[in-house]
């Protein structure tokens, strides 16, 4: 992706308008039985009477049709081209924590390539005591781990530095998913080539590379390879899709979506970091005086509501409202979210729909009540090493206004109303 | 503070990581690396020039070399077409609102730039560049700077001599200390502020996409095909496998070229109707002066040029922008022309 972050051209948005007549039929169903009878209850349906699809209609099951609409989106005007650009998940439409593969956001340098099974290798050499080439029937035989983990683009919210830009939470933090990950640990297979050779460990690294054209490749320090990083094949139970890398991707928790290297090929242990071009010119963060922050890889704690936002207003009017969002930190477990919708005067505890896990996505919710007041909504999150996502005005406070990756600032929603949203930047 | 304890806790944490004594039995799977095997994927470069090979090459070759190409995506003086990467210029501009971040005005190290030239370029034809021709695209890419001047040769053994204006301008993550103050232990729950005004709208900027159908399928239906009628029959109906086999090889071209409904010039002009169609015609797409001299002779895109052309592209047309190396098997070239005649 290029650096040109803020947008230029114009385009109308006229989903809104559809939702919001959408809405106004629901409001009217809701509040009494209508004049004549629900005809959806008081005459026999097509589907009540014939029958519907068999079995095997569709080997691999889509979404229904009716859900057509909650799909991966690209902002034309970020990249040059699609073959090195990113798309973004409908965070907007999705509920619970765990992110289906097929609208999960594919970020490529050089295209998603297609890899079998078969022509897979995986090398290990650099100062390890025997080099080794594994297929992927090899890596299926080593023991296997299950782990729940985020996967966020370090540029994720990178448009809104300087300003609200997009008008949707699809777009302004869908560059992130979690899913849960089948694979082996790479401290096992670091172990197996054998670590001897790498001497004291302490100021060791492992350079990571794709099997790609871009053949993007990234330095980690040793201590992060042995701790918790490890090699997937499988994502929320079955194979990695092409765009994530099949058949095989590097995990690694709470860091930069960068690291997580596709279609892994080789595990390299160096004495020094590559300072490839991954981890120089781009994935650096400058800041005002014109120096730049390198090695920024853990990911902050962030949250943002998906629900109400631009693309997804509130369409049933006043009384019972769930506010609901997403809250991460790559530093540890979310302990707690706050959310406000006076924008940030007062705070409230959000319900967690499940305690927080360590470096994945926990859902939270505010059960309220909407008397139709206008509303800046905000939420806030709070993770185990104390940390409290900061206002974009703490942030730039410290950074300044040049940076392009790690904004996780707190967002404001403005919701009318007429219970449209729109995404602003308050005071 | 709790963070500390994190902190502390962390180190710990590592201590214990890098102390664990090493497995002493192993699985026994995988098998060894050859020599030679790692030294097919093992081409990283470092800041010390470990990685490095043998090599040299000078400005005025890597000039040449650079226009043929780079200069499609990252311009002739290397100032970047259209969203693609700015390579040079940009100099102290880093500490000003939009940074122009280059090779020359941001890059710590030139190992990055040669290592990331020889793994990753050109696009959509990486690792087709010899070491020698590497060094010179380096040299010009650091001339287009005003780092070296015009008759500067890099090699293997000046490498390391070659300052980077911006080597000193990176510090290692400080979020730590910098934002310490974000570790908070009772963040403030009521009265945190006195009022609250909307200072920015997205929709006054209105850059969010539209919301609206799924993009049509890139493959022509069978409808399509029907619908495409008479003409098409004269030249005969595209066989369905051999499209489908082109399609695939077309994924070699979609790097620069799109093609069907929706298409746009890209680094390539759009190919939608290409076989048949006249030489160097597609609207608004910027020609090599090659392509526009052989447009003016009236030339057309016959099965027989497309093949030719295809083949070997330098050949063809000697000065053709079109950075592809060819073609190598003439199945794949009857595939994708059966492919791109079923794109009208």
């Amino acid at each position: 992706m290029t650096e040109s972050l803020k947008g230029a051209k114009p385009s109308r948005r006229q989903f809104l308008t559809g939702a919001a007549a959408a809405g106004a039929g629901a409001v009217a169903a809701g509040a009494t039985a209508a004049a004549g009878g629900d005809p959806m209850i008081e005459q026999v349906q097509d589907w009540a009477q014939a029958t519907g699809e068999g079995v095997d209609a569709t080997p691999y099951g889509l979404p229904i049709e009716f859900e057509g609409d909650v799909v991966r989106r690209n902002v034309e005007w970020l990249t040059a081209d699609t073959i090195s650009s990113i798309n973004f998940t409908p965070i907007h439409a999705l509920d619970g924590t765990i992110t289906p593969q097929g609208c999960a956001f594919e970020r490529h340098h050089s295209g998603a390539i297609e890899l079998k099974k078969e022509d897979y290798r995986l090398m290990i050499n650099g100062l390890v005591d025997t080099p080794l080439v594994f297929t992927y029937a090899d890596l299926e035989r080593f023991p296997r781990e299950n782990h729940v983990y985020f996967c966020e683009c370090a540029a994720n919210t990178g448009m809104e530095w300087a300003g609200a830009q997009l008008n949707g939470a699809q777009f302004t933090h869908g560059m992130i998913h979690n899913m849960e990950y089948s694979g082996v640990p790479l401290r096992t297979l670091l172990e197996e080539a054998g670590l001897g050779a790498a001497g004291d460990l302490k100021d060791k690294w492992i350079y990571v590379e794709g099997a790609d054209a871009s053949g993007n490749g990234r330095s980690i320090p040793m201590e992060k390879a042995l701790d918790d990083v490890f090699v997937a094949f499988k994502a929320n139970g079955e194979a990695l899709r092409k765009e994530h890398g099949y058949p095989v991707r590097l995990v690694v928790p709470g860091w930069e979506g960068n690291l997580w290297i596709k279609w892994l090929r080789r595990i390299e242990v160096t004495s020094q970091p590559v300072q490839s071009r991954e981890e120089t010119s781009k994935y650096t963060d400058t800041l005002a005086d014109g120096t730049s922050r390198k090695w920024t890889w853990v990911m902050d704690a962030k949250s943002v509501v998906t629900s109400p936002s631009p693309q997804a207003p509130i369409t049933h009017g006043t009384g019972p409202l769930v506010i609901t969002g997403l809250a991460w930190s790559g530093r540890g477990a979310i302990t707690g979210v706050d959310v406000s919708v006076d924008g940030g005067k007062t705070w409230q505890e959000a319900r967690l729909g499940a305690p927080g896990t360590d470096k994945a996505l926990t859902r939270f919710y505010l059960d309220t009540e909407w008397r139709g007041e206008e509303m800046f909504l905000q939420s806030r999150a709070r993770d185990s090493s104390g940390y409290v996502q900061p206002s974009k005005a703490e942030l730039r406070e410290v950074r300044g206004l040049n940076s392009i990756y790690h904004n996780n600032c707190i967002q404001t929603w403005w919701v009318r109303p007429n219970g449209e949203a729109e995404n602003v930047e308050v005071s | 503070m709790s963070k500390f304890l994190k902190l502390a806790a962390g180190v710990a944490l590592v201590s214990t990581l890098i102390a664990a004594p090493v497995r002493a039995e192993k699985y026994g799977l995988g098998r060894a690396a050859t020599p030679e095997e790692i030294a097919a994927w093992d081409l990283d470069v470092s800041p010390d020039g470990t990685g490095l090979p043998e090599g040299r090459g000078d400005v005025f070759t890597g000039e040449e070399l650079f226009a043929d190409t780079c200069a499609v995506c990252h311009g002739d003086f290397a100032e970047g077409v259209g969203n693609w990467p700015k390579l040079a210029g940009g100099q102290d501009t880093l500490d000003h609102e939009d940074p122009v971040k280059t090779v020359g005005s941001y890059w710590p190290y030139l190992s990055t730039v040669w290592d990331y030239v020889n793994r990753s370029m050109p696009f959509g034809n990486a690792q087709s560049l010899t070491p020698d021709e590497v060094y010179a695209i380096v040299a010009y890419i650091l001339y287009s700077n005003d780092l070296v001047d015009d008759s500067f040769e890099l090699s293997n053994e000046n490498f390391l001599d070659v300052e980077m204006p911006n080597a000193d301008g990176f510090i290692i993550d400080d979020r730590e200390t910098a934002e310490a103050h974000f570790w908070k232990a009772a963040p403030c729950m009521s009265g945190c502020k006195d009022s609250v005004e909307i200072t920015m709208r997205a929709a006054v900027l209105d850059v969010t996409p539209e919301e609206s159908a799924a993009a049509a399928p890139a493959v022509a239906t069978q409808g399509d095909m029907e619908a495409a009628g008479v003409e098409e029959a004269a030249v005969g109906v595209p066989d369905p496998e051999m499209v489908a086999k082109g399609e695939k090889v077309f994924k070699k071209c979609k790097a620069c070229h799109q093609v069907g409904d929706g298409a746009m010039n890209r680094t390539g002009p759009v190919l939608t109707g290409i076989v048949g169609a006249s030489v160097g015609a597609v609207d608004g797409f910027r020609y090599s002066k090659p392509m526009q001299a052989l447009a003016e002779s009236g030339a057309v895109w016959s099965d027989e040029e497309l093949a030719a052309f295809l083949a070997r592209p330098k050949t063809y047309l000697k000065g053709t922008r079109m950075s592809f190396a060819g073609l190598k098997k003439d199945a794949d070239i009857a595939a994708v022309l059966e492919y791109l005649r079923s794109q009208q």
